[in-house]
């Protein structure tokens, strides 16, 4: 059984980081002298089996700076549980000192100052140190990537995600799952999978004529490490047709299957696996009713909704573990398998800071190889900003503001709407816009920037349709994500409210006129799943506001009034 | 600023053929069952039913039907404004009592299975599948 004892040695793991100089008192030196990759990677090998994860890295090669949500709300029986809980609150949860290293990686709180004495975070050079590290304690680890890997960068797009399949091939993955590759194109996708050196997995990738398991996608694969049999079965984003467009891939046919997760769990168990892992791009909460519902699973590495957490959430005898995004977090789960099943586990969740640890000479050769044809591009400087642009948030984040007004002011609409993703890094207050940070918060190839007109009913269903992806009590019926981000209007959203219910008080922000339901509206937005969707990309929709603005100056947003959280 | 007719209504048309918010189950439904059960007892095992949770497209939405010893199997979808689907009838030289087949959904609603199990009572199941505009994933 697994132990208390377990369960905190994990959670010190990533807060026992000194960070011991007061509060707001950073100067970089200071900051990272407490720092040393070695404390970052220190580890007490454990068992007999090692897993490495990361997943969501969203095509971020190079490091970055990610902030974390303020606002992360969970509904019905997951209200305050992790990973819905932010901030202090998140702090204290885990005994995660203010000001530390811990918190800067995993809390919003003053982020820009932390930013400016931690530095950046992320860059798969760094991350290919701390595998090739466990792999030094552990040379059979087995390095499994949760997906949304090909997607997400103005180099990825251009390649049509060819840079990360030659970057992540160098890290040397067993196994990966799948969500916006997808979004690349059916027939690119299986132009890739065919090539792949290790196994593309999804037990959910269904033929959507056929509605049979594909035969491209394998459901899982076995590995024999330390004399323990171990399956490791893929879980792709449930919802891939609906969140993305379908039509790019439709082929394909996806859902989340528990009955067929359960089919596969018993086939493999059949077949002796003594020990059973999901790599799971459902979400979090997805992850956490499905471990309760599929028997016989002893390890989820989770991702998709983007949470890190130092500690396994336990549901019955399965552990789930969540990675992060963006590359800035790496977990390592050591497992004692014996007598066929899960006698424990340590864990840690290990934050990549980018100056501490020593990028890998070859990877970062091979980084600078994918970038070199598009230097020039990917470097010229927009403009300026003078707020914290960042994007998480159910509501709103800066770089979505930002979007919006984009939208507003060079496509001359009365609302705009901007997708509620969770991917695309931060940029600090001083620091320049390139073309490469625009393009890593908008790049996909459905990026057109439509402009149409609907009506104010129209416009609340299409608020209340996304509120429910991400408030329904249910999570089986959420798809993950955030709320669309609007821009030009305000409203209120109980979000304890039933779909049809949840939104009300829709007004016009320059005039303060109430939505008429009847009359119509000018809408401007972008990613819309709908094939034939024309207008200009929406990265240069973006580039040429941030150009005439020059310097970005926002004020906070305060248009959604949230009730019931 | 200039923008074609074409280019403003390409959006609106694609998004507006779409109903989302959640039918009621009207009360034929109701009717419908007593009419197929004689106004039998309903017990919740005894049928399975497969459904999406969401639907990836309304228009076409698998579902499976799946009952034990069964002679019959009824399909309802309580939302729409002609609720029967389908109903299984099993002879006694059926190999299995299941069924599956492509049903059209008019917005988020209950999918309901009714089965005559084979001592003669009945058992119901329903899923709630949901139509949904899509877009927005993280």
């Amino acid at each position: 059984m697994i132990s208390r004892r377990d369960f905190l040695q994990v959670s010190m793991a990533a807060s026992a980081l000194v960070g011991a100089s007061g509060f707001g008192n950073w100067s970089r030196l200071a900051a990272q002298q407490a720092l040393t990759q070695d404390q970052l990677l220190q580890f007490e090998t454990f068992g007999n089996v090692s897993l490495i994860h990361i997943t969501d890295i969203h095509a971020q090669m190079k490091p970055i700076f990610f902030r974390e949500p303020e606002i992360n709300l969970g509904v019905g029986e997951n209200k305050g549980e992790v990973p819905h809980v932010t901030g202090a609150d998140f702090r204290r949860l885990f005994g995660i000192e203010d000001g530390s290293p811990s918190h800067y990686a995993l809390t919003y709180n003053d982020f820009s100052s932390l930013a400016r004495g931690y530095g950046k975070v992320g860059g798969l050079d760094r991350v290919a140190t701390v595998v090739n590290a466990i792999r030094a304690d552990r040379p059979d680890a087995i390095l499994l990537d949760g997906g949304d890997t090909w997607h997400g960068s103005y180099t990825c797009l251009k390649t049509q995600g060819q840079d990360m399949v030659n970057v992540m091939n160098a890290l040397k993955p067993d196994a990966m799952t799948f969500h916006w590759e997808f979004t690349l194109g059916s027939e690119r996708v299986n132009e890739i999978v065919e090539g792949l050196p290790f196994a593309a997995l999804g037990q959910n990738i269904f033929d959507a004529e056929w509605d049979e398991p594909a035969e491209m996608f394998k459901p899982y694969k076995f590995f024999e490490r330390g004399g323990v049999k171990v399956a490791v079965i893929g879980q792709a984003f449930p919802y891939m047709p609906i969140a993305n467009p379908g039509w790019m891939f439709p082929e394909y046919s996806f859902g989340i299957r528990d009955e067929h997760m359960q089919e596969m769990v018993d086939e493999v168990r059949g077949m002796g696996a003594e020990l059973v892992v999901c790599l799971s791009h459902n979400g979090f909460d997805v992850d956490k009713k499905m471990a309760g519902i599929v028997k016989g699973i002893d390890v989820i590495l989770s991702g998709h909704t983007h949470d890190a957490l130092p500690e396994p959430v336990l549901v019955g005898e399965t552990i789930i573990v969540a990675s992060g995004s963006n590359g800035k977090f790496v977990s390592r789960v050591d497992l004692d398998v014996r007598d066929g099943r899960m006698m424990g586990f340590h864990h840690k969740l290990i934050p990549i800071f980018s100056d501490v640890i020593t990028p890998d000479a070859q990877v970062s050769a091979l980084i600078d190889e994918q970038r070199a044809p598009f230097k020039t591009e990917l470097e010229e400087v927009i403009g300026q900003t003078d707020s914290l642009l960042y994007r998480r948030g159910n509501f709103n984040g800066s770089w979505d503001d930002l979007i919006c007004d984009a939208l507003l002011s060079e496509r001359e609409a009365d609302i705009a709407m901007s997708p509620g993703v969770r991917w695309g890094p931060s940029l600090l207050p001083g620091q320049d816009i390139t073309r490469e940070d625009i393009y890593n918060v908008t790049s996909m190839t459905y990026g057109k920037a439509y402009r149409s007109e609907m009506t104010g009913e129209f416009i609340k269903v299409i608020l209340e349709d996304v509120a429910d992806n991400i408030f329904n009590p249910d999570p089986y019926y959420q798809q993950g994500g955030d709320m669309v981000r609007i821009g030009g209007m305000a409203y209120r959203i109980d979000i304890t409210k039933p779909q049809g219910e949840r939104i009300s008080d829709m007004t016009l922000i320059k005039s303060g006129e109430v939505l008429d339901p009847a009359k119509n509206y000018v809408v401007a937005g972008w990613a819309s799943v709908n094939e034939g969707t024309e207008g200009p990309q929406i990265w240069d929709v973006v580039e040429n506001h941030i150009r005439k603005e020059g310097t970005i100056r926002l004020e906070p947003n305060t248009s959604v009034e949230v009730v019931g959280a | 600023m200039h923008f074609t007719r074409r280019e403003t209504l390409a959006m609106g048309a694609g998004a507006a053929l779409l109903t989302v918010l959640p039918f009621r189950a009207n009360a034929a439904v109701d009717d419908l069952i007593a009419e197929f059960t004689g106004g039998a007892e309903l017990a919740d095992a005894g049928v399975e039913l497969t459904a999406p949770e969401i639907a990836e497209n309304g228009n076409t939405v698998p579902i499976e039907v799946s009952a034990p010893g069964a002679t019959a199997i009824m399909v309802l979808a309580a939302g729409n404004p002609t609720p029967p689907v389908a109903t299984f009838n099993f002879g006694p030289l059926a190999a299995s009592q299941s069924a599956s087949t492509r049903i059209r959904l008019a917005g988020t609603q209950d999918v309901i299975a009714v089965a005559q199990l084979a001592d003669g009572s009945f058992a119901r199941q329903s899923k709630t599948v949901k139509v949904t505009i899509g877009g927005c994933g993280g």
